[in-house]
């Protein structure tokens, strides 16, 4: 047990097993081919959201360039693959290492910027990523993107199975979040959360503040590079559009929506944002008429209305009255045990 | 023992300081008075490596720490707490403390624990709050917090950059009376400096008075607390001879 709590501490146990009690029921319940689509690509999303929030929300540096490493790694997997017969695995790794050291060397000089700077350069990013891909069209396959990308299979079970890769996607969307948790609460979280308050400050005590800043900013996109794997696997082909701004907004979005303080946020946020998107498109094509991404000019007024209600974030919505009860027991307990000490004497 | 010899700085193209000797002594508080714009906090930021002195050097005994970054100076003992104190107001009391001794703390977590008794001892008033978030503290807790921080890693030196800002005058003489213990209990060297010149007379042992990044004039504090052209600039009472 000891072992166990030196993991998940704390009051992050009950949680955890709640997501993982939920992950397990869904394929029981949900019936629908399509709305299990959704539940995977929530898992592959929030393995972004989950780094971009330890960058957002933790470190308090912002990126709009993640649909690019979001898309280093898909496009890794993608063409080492199929143009080179390299095994999806080794892809996925190798993947992850070129986007971890790709985002260390961009970080360096990046991160010295700071707030709207910083937005812009991370957003340079994702266009440079994308004329990139356009243009090396003999290896990426340019506008057409890139077809017959090989599945994963594990053991000798094909992850062509929907709930095979269900299990799979949500297996390392929950060792991302568990690493997260425990990367919040060392000493390491400790130093990203003073930096958002103050890098001066921060400085001043000994710290090296930008291999903070560019290490947790590789590590998230390294991140973003399993998820575009993943990704990559699951769907078996990538074209550029996928991983334009317009994505890295989304992301963005999911954390903001969730609540970028809180690791459960980013999780929350994506599921949200999904099922959000699915019910505009629905919602828009069967009683108006439209089509065509109509989801944009909603999630305008949901940032709006995000940042002007909700600064905070669904997850603090969701955990306030929680706190208040668990307040509320606590004082029971304690008058309780007056009550028996009064007694007593 | 803290010498700075000839320092100057730029920030761009801009010669802050000009040229600065002065030097703090063993169990010394040294206060450096100037009025907005004199080059205080620059001098204080370059003696913590926060900006590289283009001239000049700083030796905190016999070791020269003029041309390393500011990690790499608070190893070698000296600690700046910042102006407008800079809490992590997201984390907790303890959270921020521990902080302090970021160098040291994963060698020596058993000392992160004895500084942080002993700086609880000097700052009672801390204790209280040990659990609560930094943010939610008045601001002469958070100035007591940001004093207590910076002496969480045991330097040898500790710069104080206007302490008193935005405090009530009863609360800024509660921190000078800390500093004064600072100095005769751990032995710490003390560099304090004020707008707050009445206040700042009080404590030093010696004082500089710097103009456009130049020290105009130096001398003890009685020196100093005497000189007609400070009783008129910076005391603001007209001495007999002006």
């Amino acid at each position: 047990m000891s072992k166990l709590e030196k993991v998940l501490y704390g009051n992050r146990l009950k949680p955890f097993l709640f997501l993982v009690g939920l992950i397990l029921m869904l394929p029981f319940v949900v019936k629908s081919s399509y709305i299990f689509t959704i539940l995977i690509l929530i898992g592959i999303y929030s393995i972004v959201t989950l780094g971009l929030c330890l960058l957002i929300g933790y470190a308090g540096q912002i990126s709009l360039g993640h649909a690019a490493f979001f898309g280093i790694g898909a496009y890794t997997s993608g063409v080492l693959t199929t143009s080179f017969q390299l095994s999806p695995w080794l892809a996925l790794v190798i993947g992850m290492v070129t986007t971890f050291f790709i985002a260390y060397l961009i970080g360096i000089p990046i991160l010295k910027l700071k707030g709207h700077f910083l937005a812009l350069a991370t957003l340079g990013i994702n266009i440079i990523f994308y004329i990139l891909i356009l243009g090396l069209n003999q290896l990426t396959g340019g506008a057409a993107g890139l077809i017959g990308i090989p599945s994963l299979s594990l053991f000798g079970l094909p992850l062509t199975d929907k709930l095979f890769f269900y299990f799979f996607v949500w297996t390392a969307a929950l060792l991302v979040l568990l690493l997260s948790l425990n990367i919040v609460r060392s000493h390491v979280g400790r130093v990203l959360r003073s930096i958002h308050d103050s890098e001066i400050a921060t400085e001043t005590l000994g710290v090296k503040v930008e291999n903070y800043k560019v290490a947790i900013f590789a590590l998230s996109a390294a991140f973003a590079s399993l998820a575009g794997s993943m990704y990559a696997h699951y769907i078996t082909f990538v074209a550029p559009p996928t991983f334009y701004i317009t994505k890295s907004i989304l992301f963005l979005i999911m954390v903001m929506v969730g609540g970028a303080g809180s690791v459960w946020g980013a999780i929350l946020g994506t599921t949200v944002i999904m099922f959000l998107n699915e019910i505009i498109r629905f919602v828009g094509h069967t009683y108006f008429g439209i089509s065509g991404e109509v989801e944009i000019v909603v999630y305008g007024l949901i940032i709006i209305l995000i940042m002007m209600f909700l600064p905070k974030g669904l997850m603090h919505v969701i955990s306030k009255p929680i706190q208040k009860l668990k307040q509320k027991k606590k004082v029971k307990i304690k008058s309780h045990k007056d009550m028996i000490s009064q007694k007593g004497v | 023992m803290l010498k700075v010899d000839g320092v100057s700085t730029h920030i761009g193209k801009i010669k802050i300081l000009h040229e600065i000797y002065f030097q703090v002594e063993k169990g010394q508080i040294v206060s450096i008075i100037g009025a907005n714009g004199a080059g205080k906090s620059t001098l204080l930021n370059t003696l913590a490596g926060l900006y590289r002195p283009t001239s000049g050097t700083i030796t905190l005994e016999n070791d020269v720490i003029s041309g390393y970054p500011a990690n790499k100076v608070v190893e070698k003992g000296l600690s700046l707490v910042p102006e407008g104190r800079q809490i992590f107001s997201n984390l907790t009391v303890k959270e921020n403390l521990l902080l302090g001794m970021f160098s040291k703390y994963y060698k020596e977590k058993k000392l992160a624990e004895e500084n942080l008794t002993k700086i609880l001892d000097m700052f009672p008033s801390l204790k209280k709050h040990l659990k609560n978030l930094g943010g939610n503290l008045s601001g002469g807790e958070q100035q007591m917090l940001a004093i207590g921080r910076g002496l969480m890693s045991n330097p040898k030196i500790i710069l104080l950059d206007e302490p008193s800002m935005g405090l009530a005058p009863k609360i800024v003489y509660e921190i000078l009376d800390t500093l004064m213990i600072i100095k005769e209990d751990l032995g710490t060297m003390v560099i304090l400096v004020e707008q707050n010149v009445k206040a700042a007379l009080k404590v030093c042992d010696q004082a500089y008075v710097i103009d456009q990044g130049r020290i105009i004039i130096n001398g003890t504090r009685d020196e100093i607390s005497s000189n007609p052209q400070v009783i008129s600039a910076y005391l603001g009472i007209k001495s007999a001879g002006a």
